[in-house]
């Protein structure tokens, strides 16, 4: 028949063309976090520039994809911003490592109409937001902290992720460490059973809702926040401060546990005690890569990479303002490097 | 998809001359076993992907058992799951949509049945099968950026001003939730309703009109009373098609439904359907239970329209095998 | 005129009318969808946008070539693997059935193509990625063809006993046997039909996003061969879409455009030309 003859065609001309194209190439497909996809995508992208040998895809389909799809052994290493737990490592079938790759932070965005000035959010504020608790924007926990500022008696529309995802794990671990209330009915997780709000998917749909939602509140990277013009508030972080997010004030909250960093660099640094420049909701973010890999090329590929990303991959994060990685970190990972197998 | 009925049952033909062409003798016996085996395959697929659904989910369902229905908790912290609020969401989307979608596809299939000259109608008939086709993603893209900010600047505010009074149209304007994924929904079931029942009503035979028409009654009246009756088994039909292809529906829910697992009687409230959450949590559950209970939502859904289109394919066939022999009561 | 007459002649057109205004907003609905997305993703439809790799994320600029590729390969494995299971499977219920399992067969294929394609994707995840451990364009071009399969059977069915019976008989009175005469003259005879059937169930898969997120899942590169995950114009619509990059909206309304244009050229032209002399009928 006609039919089959132009399919037949058309599928040798297209598989010739398709695989003529993988000669020699290493092909790395890897998922998870979109907290740091733009710092990430941008890596990927200049590596791939310096190396075009190496290609490496990455989907940003939230943390929790990234370690599930990392144990499902879907993709060839994972991503996330929630460090896994214990249970999830034991169901790895080879020890998994966790690198740090950059310091980011999760800001409470809002978009409200006709309000210029930068919000201060305490603590209680937030905790009262998320639980459904405060329900208008001109709730005293809300206005007290905001003297001279004029905020609408509209209803607050919460936003918050719809898949699992470690932007999620480092809001509800603050939350969980500031207000009791959270960690008994909610807890911290990748995926929680939200009291209130509207779910998106991604950091990249959270900001994308709250653009398109007046009177919304919801937690996205500082870079989508930056990028997209969002405005988002202060943090009262534990010394009392209002703090904004930037490169120093993240810094500063990583700075303490950068010195006590444990050997498998999971530590979580929301909340820290006694320094006054911390912004309080920061945390490392880390890629998740497999402790032996069967294919030597993947794995050369993957070493290459990190010690690329930890030395001069390091110069392009302030740009998208994530912060660098503290320098006794980046020490201790490059002798990390030497476990993948 | 329609047969023929009155065409040449080629089955029937015997194979009577062996005499030409010996040597292919038993060529037949291995075509006949080649598309067997191909038609076999479909039904393989099927009953392959009924087990496969079964087995992922075991682990949910000896858990959960028949609560996991009445369960409104979906908490992959701890690991509680219930299915009651995206089957609530599914439902709810589902008769908004259905809402709209029945009477305008019904009244737009008596126009291009009884009243449209053939050729106007046939050419409708082509643009609706055309609205058919139309990707959902395409209906989620509209959805997100036209329909959202009209219905929380206009249409909403609007329906809580006249109709505030009912439950169904209180609360905040998001502009998602369960309204707005059925006003999409509506869009894109209407040509189902519209072709199919404007088959089943051509099907009914001319002289029952004339009939009506003979004895003095207005065409609306022949059509209202006399064809439309007649039909109704068979629109039934269409109606349980587009539902089944509502419930299933993924992509533009997803984009406007907001996601938030809740039961709320206010539409203006965001929800969740079991395709939707499928669709965002699916390849990034966390845990063995997570995806259990996840793929336990995929095999109620798939049931779900299972039964419907079974019921819908009777009903229609009901309807179009009947063809003159029943009078309306 | 009595009144009742009045009033009843009054509805008559009344109602009348009112089926009129159903039909009209229904057809207009496709015009104007049509229209908006011309507006709206015309403008930024260029020559980079089909050449171009993606740009990285939050930067301005990059095109689809690597997903309109994707969403190729994806059609043309479902069609390799789709078209000749459906097309004798269809020959099987239309020529050498009984009557039990064609009867099965049929009803299957109705429900199969009633099946919501979140779940069709969630059987190829489960079938494939997960013994193979990648995702692939493989995966997605399987999650399509189940989904092709039962409309290709069906259709292929009703156009083969569409065949005038005295065709046959010719055939058989020149002494071929069955399959010689199947594969000579019914199927020939059949043709248009049974290609206006693929095609257009071609064009419906193509738009098809859901049985795609975690099949062929996404790409930022090319995707060679196909054992590689592969971008595809359905998913990044979706995901352009519910992002917050303006740019990324462009894109998702330009990639809209044409895909829609794509999918409704297909429609318009097998129908118009295909279908003419066919009894074809919508699936």
């Amino acid at each position: 028949m006609r039919i089959v003859k132009v399919l037949a065609v058309l599928a040798v001309l297209l598989a010739v063309a398709t695989f003529a194209a993988a000669e020699g190439q290493v092909l790395l497909n890897a998922a998870g976090a979109t907290f740091p996809y733009p710092m990430y995508s941008k890596w990927f992208d200049i590596y791939h520039q310096a190396h075009p040998s190496v290609q490496i895809n990455y989907q940003s389909i939230g943390s929790g994809g990234g370690i599930r799809q990392l144990l499902d052994k879907t993709v060839d290493f994972g991503a996330t911003d929630g460090p896994m737990n214990d249970d999830q490592l034991k169901q790895a079938s080879v020890p998994i490592l966790h690198f740090p790759t950059v310091l980011g932070a999760d800001v409470p965005s809002y978009n409200l109409a006709g309000v210029t000035a930068e919000l201060n959010f305490t603590p209680e504020a937030l905790g009262g937001i998320f639980l459904g608790k405060i329900t208008k924007w001109n709730d005293p926990a809300i206005t007290s902290a905001n003297p001279g500022v004029k905020l609408p008696s509209d209803d607050i529309v919460v936003v918050h992720r719809s898949d699992g995802s470690g932007t999620t794990y480092i809001w509800t671990d603050y939350l969980s460490k500031i207000s009791p209330e959270w960690q008994q009915k909610v807890g911290k997780a990748t995926s929680v059973n939200w009291p209130v709000g509207l779910g998106g998917k991604g950091n990249e749909g959270v900001a994308g809702l709250i653009q398109q939602t007046p009177d919304s509140i919801g937690y996205i990277e500082l870079i989508y926040a930056v990028q997209n013009k969002i405005a988002y508030g202060r943090v009262k972080n534990s010394s009392g401060a209002f703090v904004k997010a930037d490169l120093a004030s993240v810094s500063a909250a990583a700075a303490a546990a950068a010195k006590t960093m444990p050997d498998d660099f999971r530590v979580s640094i929301t909340n820290p005690e006694g320094n006054k420049a911390a912004y309080p909701i920061s945390s490392f973010t880390w890629l998740l890569i497999p402790s032996k890999f069967s294919d030597t090329a993947k794995r050369d590929a993957v070493k290459d990479f990190l010690k690329w990303m930890m030395t001069d991959g390091q110069q392009y994060c302030e740009g998208l303002a994530y912060a660098k990685l503290p320098k006794e970190v980046v020490t201790k990972e490059i002798k990390a490097i030497a476990q993948i197998q | 998809m329609a047969t023929t009925p009155n065409a040449a049952t080629p089955a029937d033909i015997p194979g009577n001359s062996r005499t030409l062409s010996r040597r292919w003798a038993g060529a037949d016996e291995i075509a006949h076993l080649i598309t067997l085996i191909a038609a076999g395959t479909l039904l393989l697929i099927t009953v392959l992907l009924v087990y496969q659904l079964w087995v992922l989910s075991a682990e949910a369902r000896s858990k959960f058992g028949w609560s996991f229905f009445v369960t409104k908790t979906w908490d992959p912290v701890v690991g509680d799951f219930g299915a009651l609020t995206f089957i609530y969401g599914t439902i709810v989307t589902s008769a908004v949509a259905l809402i709209i979608a029945v009477p305008l596809g019904v009244g737009a299939a008596i126009f291009l049945a009884e009243l449209a000259p053939p050729k106007l109608s046939s050419s409708l008939t082509f643009v609706s099968d055309l609205l058919a086709a139309v990707p959902s993603v395409i209906y989620g893209l509209l959805g997100v950026f036209l329909l959202v900010p009209i219905m929380r600047t206009t249409i909403q505010p609007a329906l809580k001003k006249t109709l505030g009074f009912l439950p169904l149209f209180q609360g905040p304007s998001y502009g998602i939730g369960f309204l707005t994924a059925g006003i999409v929904l509506s869009i894109m079931i209407v040509p189902f309703v519209l072709s199919v029942s404007r088959e089943v009503l051509l099907s009914i035979p001319r002289d029952q009109r004339e009939a009506a028409l003979a004895l003095g009654a207005t065409k609306w009246e022949s059509t209202w009373k006399v064809v439309v009756p007649g039909a109704r088994i068979g629109i039934f039909g269409s109606v349980f098609l587009a539902l089944a292809r509502a419930l299933g529906e993924t992509m533009a829910v997803t984009m406007v439904i907001g996601n938030n697992p809740k039961i709320a009687a206010s539409l203006f409230s965001p929800g969740y359907s079991i395709a939707a959450v499928l669709a965002n949590e699916f390849s990034e559950a966390t845990g063995n239970l997570y995806l259990s209970a996840l793929i336990e939502l995929g095999l109620v859904l798939f049931l779900l329209t299972f039964v419907l289109n079974g019921l819908a394919r009777l009903l229609i066939l009901v309807t179009t095998a009947r063809g003159s022999g029943v009078l309306p009561t | 005129m009595s009144f009742r007459l009045a009033w009843r002649k009054s509805l008559n057109v009344f109602m009348l009318s009112l089926t009129g205004l159903c039909a009209l907003l229904t057809v207009s609905t496709l015009f104007f969808i049509l229209g908006y997305l011309v507006w709206n993703g015309g403008k930024d439809l260029s020559w980079g946008f089909f050449t171009h790799l993606p740009a990285p994320v939050g930067e301005v600029g990059g095109g689809m070539a690597n997903a309109i590729v994707g969403s190729m390969k994806l059609l043309l494995l479902a069609s390799l693997f789709g078209v000749p299971i459906g097309l004798l499977g269809g020959v099987y219920l239309a020529e050498f059935g009984g009557r039990t399992v064609p009867f099965l067969v049929r009803y299957t294929a109705d429900l199969l193509n009633g099946a919501p394609s979140i779940v069709i994707g969630i059987f190829a995840y489960a079938l494939v990625v997960m013994p193979m451990h990648h995702f692939s364009t493989l995966a997605g071009g399987i999650a399509l063809a189940i989904m092709v399969i039962p409309t290709v059977l069906r259709n292929t069915e009703s156009f083969l006993r569409d065949v005038p019976r005295s065709l046959r008989e010719g055939s058989f009175a020149l002494g071929a046997n069955k399959w010689r005469m199947i594969a000579t003259v019914v199927l020939p005879a059949a043709s248009r039909g049974i290609l206006t059937g693929v095609l257009l169930a071609l064009a419906r898969v193509a738009g098809e996003t859901a049985p795609l997120l975690f099949t062929a899942f996404g790409n930022r590169f090319w995707s060679p061969g196909w054992n590689q995950p592969t971008s595809s114009l359905p998913v990044v619509i979706y995901t352009y879409a519910t992002g917050p990059y303006e740019d990324w909206h462009r894109q998702a309304w330009a990639a809209g455009l044409v895909l829609l244009g794509l999918v409704l050229i297909t429609n318009i032209l097998v129908r118009a030309f295909l279908t003419r002399g066919t009894a074809y009928e919508r699936t």
